[in-house]
């Protein structure tokens, strides 16, 4: 079926005639990878929304309409309906909710890109050293990532905070602890495969050091796998991190943060005041989806 | 196996190296200083894990009861949830990850899948109050809280219990149904089923004899990595439902710091996972003629 397509492109895009040196054959693969995912719907509309996002984290505060942490003197407009003056109602200080959700994107995504950034730092080191060195500590390791993901993340990450006591910062590094041992796994299956490579073979003939190996000839040809990590283990953050705050362990108030206003707000559902709950119920919805329609779109380009 | 049940007692391990700093705050609380705890921490665990090897779990400090009389009751209508759910999502996702799998790069394939992802990756207090909205207020036709009054009926109860647990099967329909579906592409693509085909049996047959009981091996392997979740990771559902199983347990133990009960929990928890991976160990090698031969041999 898609036969006569490809061909069309072969046309307009000849393949170089000569089968050039490894470096530009790894610059034709990485240019065929974003080929693929610009063609891919899914993982446009997925990088699209989660721009959206971005946009409102950063500029959220420039462009809303109200004041998203509100007057509480604004008492005689509260839990007003949706209407053309407060788009989305106003919560039960008055607050316009609109405003709230708009600049609520900050919070999230700047703790869980952090915590996510910071596990794959340290996953990724633990990783290359694991896979490298393999051995005893790489038995114990692997038994602690094992002992880590037999209890749910949620309980580990509650306790810990309880322990801690709750903040951005604690909860960046708990995460960030968490997540790590997980991304090490995947990074240390991936310098496995890569140390048994000729390259490496030959760097340890140079008599280069073990540093020097791990993190300047494997890391840079595991950058892939790593990649996919990070998108994927980026929902998974905003997923914990939401729930946290949700649960109270979180960021705190007066933060606009969404799990927040879903704490704040699901109660009186009853009463039939559906819009400050259903507002950023959507907008956790719609990141996370964001979020993994471009995981998804990387994984099928790499691991393909 | 030996290395499997090691790795299982660490998670004790991991609690105490987390639960470090929470004697010095627990030091502080005067209310908690006759309850002991002022001791090091190293000395309050070696007396709790002490304790639990005679089968003791020690008593609540916010509570004020012996810990094991609150965590049975709870674990036990937790079990109900996870179960309820286990029931509607594993045939469900079953289902569409084989259909998905049938249509491999498809239409439907593509609906499936991306719905399971996006279904998976959304939190599961999201769907909550998402299913408390549409089920609960606007359409009211379920409860809109887990717990049945005291000495309801079996339908009565699963009626309570029917929102949390449709939660619960659309965080988990992405997991098993991917699971399915990889399964069944694999299958799809073996030299058994290609010799199958060339004998000319019909493609129904092939698929129910052939593919299926091939792809759903990996399908129980998953099933079993969820029951962690099921069974303790359900913190935020169970605090919006109002239902007073073990994550709601943990939820209020880590609120007041109550230290033993939210070890035994945590303990419990990590139990429970090790059970479910063990079971499903034995089922997936008795199910393998390739596994079940070969250890004979």
């Amino acid at each position: 079926m898609s036969r006569p397509e490809e061909q069309v492109i072969l046309a307009e895009h000849p393949v170089p005639e000569a089968p050039p040196e490894g470096r530009d054959e790894a610059r034709l693969a990485r240019r065929e990878r974003l080929r693929l995912l610009a063609r891919s719907k899914t993982f446009l509309a997925g990088v699209l929304l989660f721009g959206v996002f971005v946009f409102c984290a950063i500029f959220g505060r420039a462009i809303v309409p109200y004041d998203p942490f509100g007057a509480p003197t604004d008492l005689l407009n509260k839990l007003q309906p949706p209407s053309t003056e407060h788009l989305f109602g106003t919560d039960q200080l008055g607050r316009d909710v609109f405003s709230r959700v708009v600049v609520g994107a900050r919070d999230i995504l700047a703790v869980s890109v952090a915590a996510t950034l910071l596990g794959v730092v340290l996953g990724a080191a633990l990783g290359l050293v694991t896979g490298y060195f393999r051995g005893v500590i790489d038995e114990v390791l692997m038994r602690i990532v094992d002992a880590f993901l037999a209890v749910p993340l949620v309980i580990l990450a509650t306790v810990a905070l309880v322990a801690l006591g709750p903040s951005k910062g604690t909860l960046i590094v708990v995460i960030g602890i968490v997540f790590a041992p997980i991304i090490a796994r995947t990074v240390r299956a991936a310098v496995l495969s890569e140390r048994e490579l000729e390259y490496v073979e030959a760097a340890r003939l140079r008599n280069e050091r073990a540093p020097y190996i791990m993190f300047a000839e494997i890391l840079p040809n595991v950058t892939a796998p790593i990649v996919v990590e990070f998108t994927v283990r980026l929902g998974y953050a905003i997923f914990a991190i939401a729930t946290l705050t949700f649960l109270g362990f979180g960021v705190q108030p007066p933060s606009p943060d969404w799990g927040l206003q879903i704490k704040e707000n699901y109660v009186i559902l009853n009463g039939g005041y559906w819009w400050p709950t259903l507002f950023p119920a959507l907008a956790i919805a719609l990141l996370v989806v964001s979020v993994n329609l471009v995981a998804d779109g990387l994984t099928r380009v790499f691991e393909a | 196996m030996i290395l499997f049940a090691a790795a299982q007692l660490l998670p004790g391990d991991v609690g105490r190296a987390i639960l470090g700093p929470f004697a010095a705050q627990e030091a502080v609380d005067q209310l908690n200083e006759e309850l002991g705890t002022n001791r090091s921490i190293v000395v309050q665990y070696g007396d709790w894990i002490g304790g639990v090897l005679q089968g003791d779990l020690g008593d609540s400090y916010a509570f004020n009861r012996p810990v094991g009389e609150l965590l049975w009751p709870a674990l036990r209508n937790s079990a109900k949830i996870a179960l309820l759910a286990l029931l509607i999502v594993v045939p469900v996702s079953v289902v569409g990850g084989v259909a998905a799998a049938l249509k491999e790069g498809q239409a439907r394939d593509r609906i499936i899948s991306l719905g399971g992802l996006s279904a998976t990756a959304i939190p599961d207090f999201v769907w909550a109050v998402l299913g408390i909205m549409v089920f609960g207020i606007w359409l009211d036709v379920l409860p809109v809280t887990a717990q049945a009054p005291a000495g309801a009926g079996f339908l009565t109860q699963v009626k309570y219990l029917l929102l949390p647990a449709l939660c619960l099967v659309f965080v988990l329909f992405g997991y098993i149904a991917r699971m399915a579906r990889a399964g069944t592409i694999e299958a799809l693509h073996a030299d058994y089923t290609r010799t199958a085909v060339l004998k000319g049996l019909p493609r129904r047959t092939i698929v129910r004899r052939h593919v299926l009981r091939n792809s759903l091996l990996p399908t129980i392997a998953v099933v079993a990595t969820q029951v962690g979740y099921l069974f303790g990771g359900l913190v935020a559902i169970e605090l919006i439902f109002n239902y007073n199983g073990i994550g709601q347990l943990i939820y209020r133990a880590a609120q007041r710091q109550d230290f033993p009960l939210l070890l035994s929990a945590a303990l419990v928890v990590g139990v429970v996972y090790l059970v479910a991976t063990l079971i499903a160990d034995v089922l997936y090698s008795l199910l393998n003629p390739r596994i079940r031969l070969s250890s004979e041999s």
